[in-house]
C-alpha cells in the first residue's frame, strides 16, 4: 500500500478546502488535498453564484468583509475572472415591516462598510422599471455581486496545485485515526488504497463532514439541503443586479451572456451525493418568477439542477480548531451560503495552522457549541498546531 | 389493486405497437407524443389533407409505414392518447408534461413506464455547419417527407449510414437537384461487412438499388469522401471536399475539390434520445458499437428500474423493423411483470428475430464505420457547440490549462452542451475531441447528465389550479448566496 | 434582393393547398395551410433567428424539434419552435434579419 506522508492534509477540494490549500501553499507548507469527486464539483460548485455580504448574520459580517478584499483579487490569485461582477445585490421588501426588516439590518451592519442603500418608492420605480410585483422597496449592497462557480471553485484548487500543494482527486478517505503523532488515514484511489500521514488535518468535507468530525468524538446536527436552480435561455441584458427578497423563496440574477438564474424551493436526493430540482420546486418557481420580472414571461427555462448543501441549524458554519483531537481543523457547514465567505474561512483555518490562531476571530463559529456541555475537554490546539509543526520541522 | 395505467412515451413503431399489444390484452394505456400524429421520424405522417401516397412518401417502406398508421388507428380510441405534448421531466412515480400548443403543464402518475423516444441524427461538424441551409439528413428528409420541400434547390448529401443514400433517393425522385452524395464510408468497406448483412437481404438489397438508381440517374456519388467546409456569409454557396478515410486516419489523401451548392444534409448514423431514461434513473452502459453510453436493457426490454421499459432507437439504435418488435416485446414483459398471461411462442420468436437484427447492426458498423480520424483534424477555430457558439479550441484548451477529463466538467468549463439543446448535436463530437485531446479512449470520459427540462419549457406555462396549489405549497426559504 | 431574403426551401409537392397570410418582420407574405413556421419562414426568405453569441443568422438544423435552433420571435415577444409549430393566418413573425435588421 502506497503511504504518502505530509504536513496537512485537507479533506473536501471545495472552495473551502481549496482556499486552505493555497494559502498554506504559498507559506511554504507541505499540503496535501484528498477531492473525493472532482474539486469543485459540490457545493462550490452548483451553487446560485451570489458573492454576497449583505443578510449575513452580522457576526459573519467580519470575515465576509475579508473575503470581498480576496475577491477583489480574484482574477490574480486563481488566474481567472470566474466571470465575477461586483453588480450589486439587492434585497427586496415586499411590506412595510420587510422594509423595516432590511432598514435594521442596514443599521446593524453600518460598522463594516457594506455601504448599503435603501431604495423606495419613486426612486424605486425609476431605478427598477423591470420589477414587477409588490415591491415597495430594497436594500442595495452596491458591491456584493455574482460569479460563476463552476469556474472559481476548481480554479482555487489549480491555483494550490500551481502553488505547490498536491492535489488529489477522486480520492475517498475511507477512515482515519490518530496514532498519538499523526492522523493517518486510509483512501480509496481507483482500485488502489493508499495512507496518508499527516501531523494536521482540515476536514473541509463539506455535507460529508460529520463523518469525519464522529471519528473523532465530535456530533454535529448537520442536515442536507437540495437548492434548486433554474436557468433561462439567454436574453437582452435587463437585470443590473442580483436579487433577493427579504424573507422570500426565489432569488435570481443576469449572466453575462444573458441566462437568468433563478432560485428557490427544494430539490430531492438522488443517492448521498447527488440531487435533483423537484417538480415542485419548478413549478413553484415559474409563476414567482413571472411576476417577480416581467420581462421572462415569454422566456424559457432550459435546464436546471441542485446538489447538496450543508445547513446546521442556528445557520453558522463551523470554522475552527476540533474540540476532541488536537491537530484537528473544521471548516464545513455554510448552509448555502459558503461561496463568497470561502476564501476567507479557508485562509483563517490556513492562519490557524501557520500562526495558531486566526486574524479574525472564529469563537462564534466554534464546533464546541454543539457539544454537551459536560464533554468537551478543551484542547489548546491552536498553541500546539503551530508548536507542533515547529518541533516537527526543526 | 388500483392501478396506474400504464404510459408509453412516444407514439413511433415502437410505441404503437407497444400500445397495440397492452391494448390486445384489456389494458388502456396513455400515449404521449410530441408530434400532432402518430409514427414518429421514420413514418412520420404530413399533416392531415397533404395529397402524396404513402408510396411516395415512404418507398419501399409504404406497407411497414401504413402497418404502423393503421395499428394506431385500430387502437386509438382505446387509449388515453396525448398527442403535441412533451414529457420534459421524470421523477419516481410522477412525469411533468406540457401542451405544446396551449402550454398547458400537468403532471401524470406512473407506475409502469415504455420509454420510445426514438433517436435523432448523430452530426459531427464542419467548419460553416451552422450556416443557413445545412440541415442533418433526418432534417432534410422530414421537409420532404412533412412539408414536401426540399432544403434547398442545389443539395449535396454527405457523411454515412443508411440514411445517406435513401435521402438522395427520395430527394433525386422527387425532383430535387442532388449535387452529389459525399459517403465517408466507401465499397470496400460496405463488402466487407456483407457476411454480417446478408442476414437481412431485404435490406441490404435496398442499399443496393439506391446506389444504382442513383449512379443510373447521374447523381454523383462519391465515397471515402471528407467535408470539409461550407463557404457562405448568411447562406450556403459551396461545398470543399477531398477524398480522405477518416475511419483509418493516416492514408491518403486527394486535393480538394468544391461545389456549388445551397443546402447540404449531412449525418453520421443516428444517436438515442436518452434523456428521460437518464432522469428516471436508468443504469448506462458504453456501447462500443454505438460509442455512445445507452441505458441497459434485458432481452426483454427491462431496463434497471423496476417499471421501466426501454423499446426502440430510443435506448440504443436498432431500425424500424426492430423498434416495432421491441414495442411489442417492451409490452409483453409489462404484461409478464404484472402477472398477466402471455404468448410465449411469441415471445420467443420475437427475440430470435431481434437476435438477427443485433447481427445486421454490427454489419452495418462495418458497412458505415464511425470515422474515428474526425477530432484530430478539427481546426481549433471549428464551432462544436451551436447553441453557445464554442469552439474546439476552447475544449482543447480546457484540457490542457484545466485538466478537464470528463464531459460533464468540460461542460461547467466551455458551457459546452450548456445551451437549448442540451447536448444533443454537440454531445457526440465534444466527446471525441476531448478523448483525443486528453488521450483518452471514448468510452472513459463519460457522458453528459441529464438535466429537467428535456426540452425549454415557457417560463408562463399554465398550471392546472391543482398543480398550482402543490407548487405553491414548496417551503420558503431565505435566500441563499 | 439581400441574400437573407431569398428563401431556402423548395416546394417539389403539395401546392395545392389554401393559402395561409402572415407576416415577416413587417412585410407580408403567404404559406400554405400545413406549413410548418419554418417552412412558411423559409419559403419566403432564408433565416429564422440570430444566434446570440454569433450574432450569426440561423435557419434551423434537425427539422424535428431537437436541436431548438429555429425558435423565432413573434412581435408580440414569444417564442415558438418553428419546425414544430404551424403557421396560423395572422402570425407576425420577427427574424432579425429583414430589411431593416
Amino acid at each position: 500500500m502506497k503511504t504518502l506522508s505530509t504536513e496537512v492534509l485537507i479533506v473536501g477540494g471545495g472552495i473551502v478546502g481549496a482556499s486552505a490549500a493555497l494559502v498554506l501553499a504559498k507559506a511554504g507548507r507541505r499540503v496535501t488535498l484528498v477531492e473525493r469527486d472532482l474539486c469543485g464539483s459540490r457545493s462550490s460548485g452548483i451553487n446560485y453564484g451570489g458573492v454576497r455580504r449583505q443578510g449575513r448574520p452580522v457576526v459573519q459580517l467580519p470575515l465576509s468583509q475579508r473575503a470581498h478584499q480576496i475577491w477583489a483579487g480574484l482574477e490574480a490569485l486563481i488566474g481567472t475572472t470566474g466571470e465575477y461582477e461586483r453588480s450589486g445585490h439587492f434585497k427586496l421588501a415586499r411590506s412595510t415591516a420587510d422594509m423595516q426588516a432590511l432598514e435594521a439590518y442596514a443599521e446593524l451592519s453600518r460598522p463594516y462598510g457594506l455601504d448599503i442603500e435603501l431604495i423606495s418608492g419613486e426612486r424605486l420605480r425609476q431605478q427598477c422599471p423591470w420589477l414587477g410585483g409588490a415591491a415597495v422597496g430594497g436594500s442595495l449592497c452596491p458591491e456584493d455581486g455574482q460569479a460563476n462557480p463552476r469556474l472559481v471553485s476548481p480554479a482555487f484548487a489549480r491555483a494550490a496545485q500551481a502553488a505547490g500543494a498536491e492535489i488529489i482527486e477522486r480520492c475517498e478517505l475511507m477512515q482515519v485515526v490518530h496514532d498519538g503523532r499523526d492522523f493517518v488515514a486510509e483512501a480509496r484511489l481507483g482500485e488502489d488504497v493508499m495512507q496518508l500521514r499527516a501531523e494536521v488535518m482540515i476536514n473541509c468535507a463539506g455535507a460529508w463532514a460529520t463523518r469525519l468530525a464522529s471519528a473523532f468524538g465530535e456530533q454535529v446536527p448537520l442536515s442536507s439541503g437540495y437548492p434548486s436552480m433554474v436557468v433561462t435561455e439567454p436574453i437582452a441584458h435587463f437585470l443590473p443586479w442580483s436579487l433577493g427578497v427579504e424573507g422570500g423563496s426565489i432569488y435570481c440574477r443576469q449572466v453575462a451572456r444573458g441566462n437568468v438564474v433563478l432560485g428557490g424551493g427544494r430539490g430531492y436526493e438522488l443517492d448521498d451525493k447527488r440531487a435533483r430540482a423537484s417538480h415542485d420546486s419548478i413549478l413553484g418557481l415559474l409563476p414567482q418568477a413571472a411576476a417577480l420580472l416581467p420581462a421572462l414571461r415569454h422566456v424559457h427555462i432550459i435546464r436546471t439542477w441542485s446538489g447538496v448543501e450543508a445547513y446546521l441549524p442556528d445557520h453558522q458554519p463551523v470554522i475552527g480548531p476540533s474540540a476532541t483531537q488536537a491537530g484537528l481543523l473544521h471548516g464545513f457547514g455554510f448552509c448555502g451560503a459558503g461561496f463568497q465567505i470561502g476564501p476567507a474561512a479557508g485562509e483563517a483555518l490556513a492562519e490557524l495552522v501557520l500562526h495558531g490562531r486566526s486574524a479574525i476571530a472564529l469563537d462564534a463559529f466554534s464546533i464546541a457549541r454543539f457539544a454537551p456541555a459536560a464533554a468537551v475537554v478543551p484542547v489548546a490546539s491552536s498553541d500546539r498546531l503551530s508548536s507542533h509543526l515547529e518541533r516537527k520541522i526543526s | 389493486m388500483n392501478r396506474s395505467a400504464p404510459v408509453i412515451v412516444g407514439a413511433g413503431p415502437a410505441g404503437v405497437r407497444a400500445a397495440q399489444t397492452l391494448v390486445a390484452h384489456g389494458l388502456r394505456p396513455v400515449l404521449i407524443d410530441e408530434a400532432a400524429r402518430a409514427g414518429g421520424q421514420i413514418y412520420r405522417q404530413p399533416p392531415q389533407g397533404f395529397a402524396r401516397s404513402k408510396k411516395a412518401l415512404y418507398g419501399f417502406e409504404a406497407g411497414r409505414a401504413d402497418g404502423v398508421h393503421q395499428a394506431f388507428e385500430a387502437v386509438r380510441t382505446s387509449l388515453d392518447y396525448r398527442p403535441q405534448t412533451l414529457v420534459w421531466n421524470a421523477q419516481p412515480g410522477l412525469l411533468d408534461l406540457m401542451d405544446n400548443t396551449t402550454q398547458a403543464a400537468s403532471s401524470l402518475a406512473w407506475e409502469e413506464l415504455i420509454v420510445a423516444t426514438g433517436a435523432t441524427d448523430r452530426v459531427l461538424p464542419f467548419p460553416g455547419w451552422t450556416t443557413p441551409g445545412v440541415y442533418t439528413l433526418g432534417g432534410a428528409q422530414v421537409a420532404l417527407k412533412f412539408q414536401g420541400c426540399a432544403i434547398g434547390r442545389t443539395v449535396v448529401l454527405a457523411g454515412n449510414g443508411p440514411l445517406l443514400y435513401l435521402v438522395a433517393y427520395q430527394y433525386a425522385k422527387a425532383g430535387a437537384t442532388v449535387a452529389a452524395v459525399l459517403d465517408s464510408s466507401s465499397l470496400a468497406d460496405r463488402t466487407a461487412a456483407l457476411p454480417a448483412m446478408l442476414g437481412q437481404p431485404a435490406l441490404l438489397a435496398k442499399g443496393i438499388y439506391y446506389l444504382a438508381w442513383l449512379k443510373l440517374h447521374g447523381v454523383p456519388v462519391h465515397t471515402h469522401a471528407q467535408v470539409l467546409r461550407v463557404e457562405g456569409d448568411s447562406r450556403v454557396q459551396s461545398l470543399a471536399w477531398r477524398h480522405a478515410n477518416l475511419a483509418q486516419p493516416g492514408g491518403k489523401v486527394g486535393t480538394e475539390q468544391v461545389i456549388p451548392c445551397d443546402a447540404v444534409g449531412f449525418g453520421y448514423a443516428l444517436r438515442s434520445e436518452t434523456q428521460l431514461a437518464d432522469l428516471l434513473g436508468c443504469r448506462f452502459q458504453f456501447d462500443a458499437m454505438q460509442r455512445a453510453h445507452l441505458p441497459v436493457r434485458d432481452r426483454a426490454m427491462r431496463s434497471s428500474v423496476p417499471g421501466v421499459y426501454l423499446a426502440g432507437d430510443g435506448a440504443g439504435i436498432m431500425g424500424a423493423d426492430a423498434a416495432e418488435l421491441a414495442g411489442e416485446r417492451a409490452a409483453l414483459a409489462l404484461l409478464q411483470d404484472r402477472g398477466v398471461a402471455i404468448d410465449g411462442a411469441r415471445v420467443a420468436q420475437i427475440e430470435q428475430q431481434l437476435a438477427q437484427v443485433a447481427a445486421f447492426r454490427l454489419g452495418l458498423e462495418r458497412a458505415f464505420p464511425f470515422p474515428q480520424g474526425w477530432a484530430a483534424e478539427a481546426p481549433d477555430d471549428l464551432v462544436v457547440c451551436r447553441c453557445e457558439n464554442i469552439r474546439a479550441g476552447e475544449l482543447r484548451a480546457a484540457v490542457r490549462d484545466c485538466g478537464a477529463r470528463e464531459m460533464n466538467r468540460l461542460k461547467a468549463l466551455t458551457r459546452v452542451g450548456m445551451g437549448r439543446c442540451q447536448g444533443r448535436m454537440c454531445g457526440a463530437a465534444a466527446t471525441e475531441i476531448l478523448a483525443q485531446a486528453a488521450g483518452l479512449p471514448v468510452q472513459e470520459v463519460g457522458r453528459l447528465r441529464g438535466q429537467a427540462p428535456i426540452k425549454p419549457i415557457p417560463i408562463g406555462l399554465h398550471l392546472s389550479s391543482a398543480l398550482a396549489v402543490t407548487a405553491s405549497d414548496t417551503a420558503l426559504q431565505e435566500d441563499a448566496s | 434582393m439581400s441574400q437573407s431574403l431569398q428563401p431556402q426551401l423548395v416546394r417539389l409537392a403539395e401546392h395545392e393547398r389554401a393559402t395561409v397570410a402572415f407576416t415577416l418582420d413587417g412585410r407580408a407574405v403567404t404559406a400554405l395551410e400545413g406549413d410548418t413556421v419554418l417552412t412558411a419562414v423559409l419559403t419566403n426568405a432564408g433565416s429564422l433567428r440570430r444566434n446570440e453569441f454569433s450574432g450569426q443568422p440561423r435557419a434551423g438544423f434537425c427539422m424535428m424539434g431537437a436541436c431548438q435552433d429555429c425558435w423565432i420571435a413573434t412581435a408580440d415577444g414569444e417564442r415558438l419552435r418553428a419546425c414544430s409549430t404551424f403557421i396560423r393566418a395572422g402570425m407576425h413573425l420577427l427574424s432579425g434579419s429583414g430589411e431593416g435588421a
